[in-house]
């Protein structure tokens, strides 16, 4: 029997002809993804990462919320341009407390994984206001509502609840204090802020929206954009000691 | 449900487990999403929540009017021998392709626009770029392709099985549940409801949503083909099954996510980094191998052999091209991370398998061209056909700079630029676009009664307007993104960067005109199409044969 009539039993039977598509689109999936999650090799050890303070966090969503994914990529590659033009190229280390990630697909502007101390809050506030105030020919759009809202963050804690769940390293002392630490964090008042560094060492904690009034989205959104690559230090980082 | 079909004869009216059971079920989703919108964190939840609670009391009532409505038994398997065919889902879905199509592709216009002319959302969160971006894509591939899909898969299975469609209300349950999907998952879109995994933005509760209808697709499909006529299962439907399958799988492993709160919309992913980063483009370039193209091949197995009245040029090619592509397809998802920080062996591994890729992709182009042996004269008078053949072309093209992209050389420059841009809308423009007019309209004289479509030549003016926009939106893309890409790594001779980013972006603007007016005229296309097929219906004109009486595939 030649294989071509051996193919007629798959073609005769609809449950085989199911099964054999479900092996044959497994096998290249879990080649690709299952050793990710045992592989050493794969993430980077290095010092210096910690998960997202709650005020970074809800940045962060707000960051999803707006889709600047679809124009912003967070991920350095190593060619000479990019890194002259960026930073250091990006470590997987660096978005292992990413959920979801942030890599991005495309650059219709400049990547921002180390965007993180490069400007301003003052520069970051104009330009989500109003992109054209501060860079004349870009493209962005405008973002002058999150200026004008209110951040809520009444149930920040159960995202982390929910993050720590997963196997982020949010310890219960941090959960508990969720709500605090965002208003400690946005506070321009340093002595409020000393127990949340002790929970997230090199916190930048001010009032990033200009108003100490409020407590805005651009507070939440600026805070994420400004620790963005700035967690590793990549003067005490050993290239060698990692190469993979 | 299937059981009860056609049995009770000369019993009492009794309603079917399909009725009763999703009535039941409908009430209870009712209840539940009324006591979620209660307590909802956000607006924009409470809102998605009172649209779950409306669509399931409507879903119930028309259960209900199904029910008072119908006859004592079921609508029977066949009549005088022939199969009766369940069409009415099929005519709901090919209505659906075209309003959703018509929405996408003008929705892509103003993304479109918006590049082009900043500011034109007029300081309004809703339609910023970020957020009808994900609506253009998921309103051309989900609501336009997804409907085109729904409506050709079980207009071709009923066919090539020569049985009616498994179920009462499960048809119109996966045609209805899947729409109601497309607009939960709209409407989060301009509120700001996404997870932000590409083509995968819907949160939790419309992706539970989708896996319900889904899973229901896939038994109606299932059960229709165990009811075939035929010893053999046709070809068509081995894509279509590995496209529902697939799409399962994917679906699952990449929505695998932990809502905040059962009362919040907002989740986080199991995976993190690296790991969702490959989970994401394992789902994302599969996204396009079973959605946008196994089950688009399945369309053309069927449509281009019935409208070239050809058979299918080889068996043994169709044998080899789907096993060797469906195979294939699942290991290319890691060369949309080509130098980043996923490790290298998965890079390598990606580059491999999508080069090797462009073999099935050439053996099925080779067998859609060459099914028109014997019938190549009929481009000349068939618009339809020719439709349909230089989608294939495209196809042909798409699949054979798909590889050369992954080449991680070349995909160094091309990353992250709008070439990548250009080479998703040739394929999505020249052929998705293009098979799926084709087949609408095939479809729509078939469905509808009617001998012809009201004017052929107005399907000619779509196919040249069409083109020509797909031209101009792909060439623009080709020229903005090489050059992009060359600006981003150019040194000047002392070594240094010779242009900042804004410089960059400041260069594109022509070309994202022409793409917007590129786009335009595709649209254009689709508003004649749509006109030629509402005229096609509201004429006059009769079949001379009934649909049933046709023969067999």
């Amino acid at each position: 029997m030649s294989l071509m009539q051996k193919h007629a039993i798959l073609e005769k039977n609809s449950l085989l002809l199911l099964i054999g598509i479900l092996i044959v689109i497994a096998i290249g999936g879990l080649v690709e993804i299952v050793p990710l999650f045992y592989l050493k090799s794969t993430i980077e050890k290095v010092d210096g990462m910690r998960p997202y303070t709650p005020l970074e966090l809800a940045g962060r969503n707000i960051y999803v919320r707006e889709g600047c994914y679809n124009c912003h990529s967070q991920m350095i590659r190593p060619l000479r341009d990019e890194v002259e033009r960026y930073g250091h190229y990006s470590l997987a280390a660096e978005s292992m407390y990413d959920r979801p990630f942030q890599w991005g697909s495309k650059r219709t502007g400049p990547d921002l994984a180390r965007v993180g101390g490069k400007y301003s809050d003052e520069w970051h506030r104009a330009h989500l206001n109003e992109p054209r105030s501060v860079v004349p020919g870009t493209v962005m759009p405008a973002y002058p509502w999150l200026a004008r809202t209110e951040l809520d963050y009444a149930h920040i804690a159960d995202d982390l609840k929910v993050q720590s769940v997963l196997g982020v390293p949010y310890s219960v002392e941090m959960v508990t204090s969720a709500k605090a630490d965002v208003a400690a964090q946005a506070n321009a008042d340093e002595s409020v802020s000393t127990d949340l560094l002790k929970r997230y060492p090199k916190t930048q904690a001010r009032d990033f929206d200009g108003d100490p009034k409020a407590l805005t989205e651009a507070d939440a959104l600026i805070a994420y954009l400004q620790v963005l690559g700035t967690l590793v230090d990549f003067k005490l980082y050993n290239d060698k000691a990692n190469i993979r | 449900m299937h059981q009860a079909q056609g049995t009770n004869i000369g019993t009492s009216k009794r309603m079917s487990v399909g009725e009763g059971g999703s009535a039941f079920a409908f009430a209870v989703l009712a209840f539940l999403s009324i006591v979620i919108a209660a307590k909802a964190h956000t607006a924009e939840y409470a809102f998605h929540a009172y649209l779950f609670a409306a669509a399931s009391v409507a879903a119930v009532f028309a259960v209900g009017r199904l029910y008072m409505d119908r006859p004592a038994t079921l609508p029977p398997l066949e009549i005088d021998g022939k199969p009766n065919y369940n069409m009415g889902p099929v005519k709901f879905a090919t209505v659906a392709a075209m309003v959703w199509g018509i929405a996408g592709f003008l929705i892509g216009v103003i993304a479109a626009l918006e590049l082009a002319y900043p500011g034109l959302n007029g300081g309004l969160p809703w339609i910023s770029f970020g957020r009808i971006r994900p609506l253009h894509t998921s309103a051309v591939i989900f609501a336009f392709g997804g409907n085109v899909l729904l409506a050709t898969s079980f207009y071709v299975v009923q066919r090539t099985c020569q049985a009616r469609l498994v179920g009462y209300v499960a048809p119109w349950f996966v045609i209805l549940g899947y729409n109601f999907f497309i607009v939960v998952a709209g409407t989060g879109y301009l509120l700001g409801v996404t997870q932000s995994k590409e083509y995968a933005e819907p949160e939790w509760y419309a992706d539970l949503w989708l896996t319900v209808v889904w899973v229901v697709y896939l038994l109606v499909y299932l059960g229709t083909i165990m009811r075939r006529k035929e010893p053999h299962i046709y070809v068509a439907n081995w894509f279509y099954l590995a496209f529902i399958l697939t799409i399962a799988v994917l679906h699952l492993g990449n929505n695998a996510a932990i809502p905040v709160s059962i009362f919040s919309a907002k989740s986080y992913i199991v995976w993190s980094g690296v790991q969702d980063a490959m989970v994401q483009w394992w789902y994302g370039h599969n996204a396009v191998g079973f959605f946008l193209t196994a089950g688009f091949l399945a369309i053309m197995y069927y449509f281009i052999p019935k409208k070239a009245e050809r058979p299918v040029y080889s068996y043994r090619l169709s044998i080899v091209h789907f096993w060797a592509l469906i195979f294939l397809y699942i290991w290319a998802g890691p060369h949309h991370l080509h130098y980043t920080a996923l490790p290298d062996w998965a890079q390598t591994l990606g580059m491999t398998f999508s080069i090797i890729l462009w073999m099935p992709s050439w053996g099925g182009m080779i067998n859609g061209l060459m099914t028109l042996s014997g019938a190549w004269d009929k481009l000349r008078t068939d618009p339809v056909l020719r439709m349909m053949v230089v989608s294939v072309a495209f196809y042909g093209m798409a699949t054979f700079e798909g590889p050369l992209m992954s080449v991680k050389a070349v995909n160094s420059l091309s990353h992250y630029t709008d070439w990548t841009i250009g080479h998703v809308h040739s394929g999505a423009l020249g052929w998705v676009g293009f098979v799926s007019f084709g087949a609408v309209y095939c479809l729509v004289p078939w469905l509808w009664n009617k001998r012809e479509l009201y004017s052929v030549k107005l399907v000619n003016w779509h196919f040249w307007i069409a083109t020509i926009g797909i031209v101009l939106y792909i060439s623009a893309m080709w020229v903005s993104g090489i050059m992009q890409g060359l600006m981003w790594r150019a040194y000047t001779k002392f070594g240094f960067l010779e242009y900042s980013f804004i410089e960059t972006v400041e260069a594109m603007h022509p070309f994202y005109v022409v793409r917007a007016l590129g786009g335009a005229l595709f649209l254009v296309g689709a508003l004649i199409m749509a006109f030629n097929l509402w005229m096609t219906v509201n004429s006059a004109t009769v079949r001379a044969e009934k649909l049933a009486l046709q023969p067999a595939e």
